[in-house]
């Protein structure tokens, strides 16, 4: 772990890299450029080059940014939710209802435009299911939730085994870039950058409310947090971002998963250095 | 002056009766003893006046208002509860920990401040894991997650404890050392404080008052030197019990 003081430090290194990124993304390719033709391009979006990189390559690096900051920022609340350094939008059937919703949609030819629509409410859906389940009777167990998210997202796997035999073969290829994690055709609708920096603020707001509930449902209550409403909306946020991050580029895994771990070991478990860091590398 | 009072409280866990038309008042300055044999419902009564679930019937009164009517941040506030088991599952520095003590005294986007370190850091010292600051809990040994558990609780300032077995995992020194703390908050702050003990001659050693549950609802409560005596705790324990006059005043040893 790493002293205080340097976190802010590592905070702003994390920021330069990450911009850094969607530089350096822009500048490699299929059509290599060098590095006086980039900044040229760059300077001149007009031109055969400038397009290439401002119409191209930039929005895809920046939807590529966007995605993964998201799943980061998934994976922290749900690892947080369950209180399982295992959870993460992919395991817990998040991923996965968002890219049935979307599968079905893309099969029946729905406009594309409503496309995250779907993925949003697939998401929902899933949470539904997975709360529905492992509610029961008794209370809110992390163990439980897990369990049942694992099978549902094993369920919406066969969903979409089963979607993906049954459709037209001229489609198939397409969709299964995007099941992949596709970003070639992924462009950035501005309501996604809304709902990436709305939650992003929201949750640097909850952090504390966050590192309370970290320590279990009964102690964060003991602490004065709400805890049903606060699970509910962390739940929440994090199927938003994942579905949003999903309709973007199919479901990836991993992300949501490994940044948080990562950034947890560097800057250690306060959420309000970890959620910024985690954002960033992600 | 705030109190924690019980009225006619019946409460069962699993269809077994824990305690039945309870009438209890911690008033300030008391410090009550909670004795019982393993699985009796010391901690599930403890939740329940704590507001964490609710009563089959009666009421719990916090401040003479009715807990599960009280926001959980404002009874945080007032109580504050020691759980029987700490378990902490993510990498973070007991600072850090210790501080989370002070989350329903801050604002929405606040951060803590000077004081509130300052606070933590004295609670730490209090229950002597100073120089552990940097150190992460995943780390501690038993002893010393529960005297980290103690003096978040600490920094919590609440003017009502409920203790669930504070004394779990000490060594005799620490055992009192936290006793002693809890007696400090109870006689100079006019605190009250609720302790679930094991230990009857710790009960005996520091609490003005007791409450023994029997079993099937059966419950008796008062003050310290009339409820501890041989017959009742004959009776709580099924077991013989010896009594023996000391200098610090009369104890009880297994008997044959």
């Amino acid at each position: 772990m790493i002293p205080t003081p340097l976190r802010r430090s590592l905070l702003l290194f994390l920021l330069i890299l990450s911009i850094g990124s969607i530089f350096i993304a822009s500048a490699t390719g299929s059509v290599s450029l060098s590095w006086n033709e980039w900044i040229l391009a760059l300077q001149d979006s007009g031109s055969r080059h400038g397009e290439l990189v401002w119409r191209l390559r930039l929005p895809r690096a920046i939807a590529a940014w966007v995605v993964g900051s998201m799943l980061a920022m998934s994976g922290c609340l749900m690892q947080v939710l369950l209180r399982n350094p295992l959870a993460d939008p992919y395991v817990l059937g998040v991923s996965g209802g968002a890219a049935f919703a979307t599968l079905v949609g893309m099969v029946f030819g729905i406009a594309v435009g409503f496309l995250p629509w779907l993925a949003i409410l697939g998401a929902l859906v899933s949470i539904l299911i997975v709360f529905g389940l492992a509610r029961g009777t008794g209370p809110w167990s992390g163990t439980r939730l897990l369990l049942t998210g694992v099978v549902t997202a094993s369920g919406w796997a066969a969903l979409i085994s089963l979607v993906l035999s049954l459709s037209p073969d001229n489609s198939l290829r397409g969709m299964l870039f995007w099941l992949m994690g596709d970003l070639s055709y992924a462009d950035l609708p501005f309501w996604a950058i809304l709902v990436f920096a709305g939650s992003f603020i929201l949750t640097l707001g909850l952090a504390r409310s966050l590192n309370v509930l970290a320590m279990g449902e009964t102690t964060a209550r003991l602490l004065g947090e709400p805890t049903r409403h606060m699970l509910w909306l962390v739940y929440l946020l994090a199927s938003v971002l994942t579905a949003t991050a999903v309709s973007i580029a199919g479901s990836i895994g991993f992300v949501g998963l490994i940044v948080p771990h990562l950034m947890r070991l560097l800057v250690g478990s306060d959420h309000r250095i970890l959620i910024p860091a985690a954002t960033l590398f992600g | 002056m705030t109190s924690l009072a019980c009225q006619s409280l019946d409460v069962s866990i699993a269809g077994k009766l824990i305690c039945t038309q309870l009438d209890l008042q911690l008033a300030p300055g008391q410090f009550w003893g909670l004795l019982g044999p393993n699985g009796i419902g010391k901690t599930t009564l403890l939740k329940c006046m704590a507001g964490l679930s609710c009563p089959d019937t009666g009421r719990v009164l916090l401040e003479n208002q009715a807990i599960e009517k009280l926001p959980r941040r404002a009874i945080a506030r007032l109580l504050g509860m020691l759980q029987q088991h700490t378990v902490y599952l993510f990498d973070a520095s007991v600072l850090e920990t210790v501080l989370t003590g002070r989350h329903p005294h801050l604002d929405y986007w606040e951060r803590e401040g000077p004081n509130d370190k300052q606070t933590a850091l004295d609670a730490l010292q209090a229950v002597d894991l100073e120089g552990f600051e940097s150190r992460s809990v995943t780390g501690l040994s038993g002893g010393e997650a529960r005297r980290l558990a103690f003096a978040s609780l600490i920094v919590q300032e609440p003017a009502v404890l409920l203790l669930d077995e504070p004394t779990n995992h000490l060594d005799i020194k620490h055992q009192v050392r936290i006793m002693n703390l809890v007696e400090k908050q109870v006689q100079q702050m006019q605190h009250c404080a609720l302790t679930a003990l094991h230990d009857v001659n710790l009960a005996a050693r520091y609490c003005s008052h007791i409450l023994m549950l029997f079993g099937e609802g059966e419950w008796q409560a008062g003050p310290a030197d009339e409820i501890l005596n041989q017959a009742n705790l004959e009776r709580l324990y099924q077991c013989p019990v010896e009594p023996v006059q000391t200098s610090a005043g009369k104890r009880f040893l297994p008997g044959n």
